[in-house]
């Protein structure tokens, strides 16, 4: 069968790019953001019924929606755009051609099916479950088959990748290792096997349930390996964003990381350890012992954590040294107060960082004590965790890299320029608002997933103190805010791939290449997304400011959760 | 691509191979990275997880 060798030279990054990938990464892309628009309506929905003052919802549609809204966002917007990830990580910036297209096309199809089938599931409204479909809870046997299609395609994909990587081994389209980026799509794509592997031996058995094939799916058993997939689903987002702000400050600044060896070795302790943080979610459940809970959390997952920490501080350290070499020098914030703060790559590259950091990072790890979790265990805390994680970090991150992704892969001008100025900020407001009162909220202990914390018409009701009321009502307003900002984004983004001015450069022509070409000459970003070596400096003390600065707060955070849990259960 | 510039792409490449630590092998190795990435949490959280179940005893 013939080969597809076509590549085209981007005038504006000087990477090749190989046709079949370039349809792909569009086509996933574009697939992506169809199901952040779907997830996106029903997340007004959610917020809207969720803000005591609106309650906008009956109870049965709001279990529906919130159903609809977990999985179109953190099933198929992430996943569809982590795959495009990684075909960029690997066709593009090995230069290489990608793998099997085809294949890669029938994964494309089997996963737009599998969402499809899902989501049919849901809308029929017999398979309200949640984004968990905790066991014995049943819900219609296509809501599982699709996810189960969906997983396939997603597994499929990723080996593509995974052949990718051997075809630019084979053609010595690189020498050496695979860039930085390329490493940290790997790790994506790893933590992706693991957990697609963990759903499948979960899901294929409770569809069997579903459909009558099995007597019995035990809870804490499907609690147990579901989480496994569950939330090593998010664990890839983590491993793909972190890849994305390495691509952008080499993109933008020409960075290349203080030290790629740390930076690599970080991104190995994500692959060793970063899937068992699911193990939070089981630190109240009886039947697991202490020794389990205590090893998969607090011992093994501070590494992952200490990794996180790592890439916290190396990517913008690396910025930090790319524009002190540029004459940024003055005092400890020059470098950071003359950043692109008007360019939404930057903006919404670094306030993702900010964001997973101090918000999500910080509470992941209170969520991870064994002792603290008691106290926000299963209340909207969790959320609030997870979209400061998931929202702020990957999802701020993924638009941030699609203003670069719009002109360097679809060939389109930005349109709208001002309002994608102005939508990373817009998004980050709400979403700090909604994170920050969520988690306010859940210390309050303000269940997740409840229709109506008012318990109006229970036999035995529970009134919460009006400070509950108050911060849930500003995660409301927070929401609202944050759906403008994503609905910014998709206007930009919809508008400028299907309308925008077509960017024509003139000799602008696809190629053919050999087999075993040497890779095209370089250009300055292509250089730096495809550099090796640190810079073997670690001058940075702005950097290191904000280090201590979030060292600080992590301290104090945590201390103070314990001082909380010590009031709950006093010791007389 | 000529056959000059092929070989000399290949000596480069074969020059590069001599010398590298055993843990840059490691890393440079995506499939001993996916075993490792596999292994560790399948028995860690997974195996030791529903061992941990499976022993609970059924109640009477």
């Amino acid at each position: 069968m013939a080969v597809n060798r076509m590549f085209r030279t981007c005038p504006m990054t000087g990477l090749r790019v190989h046709q079949p990938a370039e349809a792909l990464i569009k086509a996933n892309a574009v697939a992506a953001v169809v199901s952040l628009l779907v997830g996106g309506v029903l997340a007004l929905l959610v917020t809207l019924t969720r803000w005591p003052a609106v309650h906008l919802l009956p109870a049965d549609w709001y279990y529906l929606v919130l159903t609809a809204h977990g999985i179109n966002m953190l099933i198929f917007w992430i996943i569809f755009f982590e795959i495009a990830v990684l075909y960029f990580a690997s066709s593009t910036l090995l230069g290489c051609r990608l793998a099997a297209p085809r294949l890669a096309w029938f994964a494309f199809l089997l996963m737009v099916l599998g969402a499809l089938i899902n989501n049919y599931a849901v809308f029929r409204g017999d398979s309200s479950v949640m984004f968990t479909s905790y066991a014995p809870m049943g819900a219609h046997p296509t809501f599982y088959l699709g996810l189960i299609v969906f997983a396939v395609g997603a597994l499929i994909a990723c080996f593509v990748f995974f052949g990718t990587l051997i075809v630019g081994k084979e053609e010595r389209t690189y020498i050496g290792s695979v860039p930085l980026v390329t490493f940290g799509a790997i790790t994506a794509a790893i933590i992706a096997v693991f957990t697609i592997a963990s759903g499948a031996i979960i899901l294929i058995p409770t569809f069997l349930w579903s459909v009558g094939l099995v007597d019995h799916i035990d809870s804490l058993m499907y609690r147990t390996v579901w989480w496994a997939f569950g939330h090593s689903s998010q664990q890839i987002n983590v491993s793909a964003h972190v890849a994305i702000w390495y691509a952008i400050a080499a993109i933008l600044f020409g960075a290349k990381p203080m030290s790629e060896k740390v930076s690599r070795f970080a991104f190995l302790m994500y692959i060793l350890f970063l899937q068992i943080a699911a193990a939070h979610h089981l630190l109240v459940d009886p039947g697991l012992t202490s020794n389990w809970k205590i090893l998969n959390t607090s011992y093994a997952l501070y590494l992952a954590v200490v990794a996180s920490m790592v890439h916290g501080l190396t990517v913008p350290g690396s910025i930090e040294v790319a524009q002190r070499a540029k004459g940024y020098t003055k005092g400890l914030f020059e470098w950071l107060r003359k950043a692109p703060w008007g360019n939404p790559v930057f903006s919404g590259m670094f306030m993702s960082l900010l964001g997973f950091g101090f918000l999500g990072g910080i509470s992941g790890v209170i969520l991870g004590t064994e002792q603290l979790n008691i106290i926000m265990h299963n209340t909207i805390y969790v959320p609030g965790h997870f979209h400061a994680t998931v929202v702020l970090g990957t999802t701020l991150a993924f638009m941030a890299v699609t203003y670069f992704v719009i002109p360097a892969i679809f060939r389109r001008e930005v349109s709208f320029p001002k309002m994608a100025q102005w939508q990373p900020y817009v998004f980050t407001l709400g979403m700090t608002m909604v994170c920050l009162f969520m988690m306010g909220a859940g210390t309050l202990g303000v269940p997740r997933r409840h229709w109506d914390i008012t318990f109006a018409g229970n036999p035995l009701g529970f009134e919460f103190p009006g400070m509950a009321f108050l911060m849930m009502g500003l995660m409301g307003i927070g929401g609202v805010l944050a759906v403008v900002g994503g609905a910014m984004y998709l206007l930009v983004t919809v508008h400028s791939v299907f309308l925008g001015k077509k960017i024509q450069t003139p000799g602008f022509a696809q190629v053919r290449v050999v087999e075993g070409a040497a890779p095209a000459p370089a250009q300055p970003v292509s250089a730096a997304l495809q550099a090796h070596g640190g810079v073997g400096a670690w001058s940075a003390p702005g950097t290191f400011a904000l280090a201590m600065v979030f060292l600080t707060a992590f301290v104090l955070y945590y201390f103070i959760n314990w001082n909380y849990l010590s009031t709950v259960w006093p010791l007389r | 691509m000529p056959e000059a510039t092929r070989n000399v792409t290949s000596q480069v490449s074969d020059e590069l191979e001599e010398g590298i630590p055993v843990m840059q092998h490691i890393l440079d190795n995506p499939f001993i990275l996916l075993f490792l990435g596999v292994v560790v949490p399948t028995v860690l959280y997974v195996i030791w997880g529903v061992m941990e179940i499976i022993g609970i005893p059924i109640a009477k």
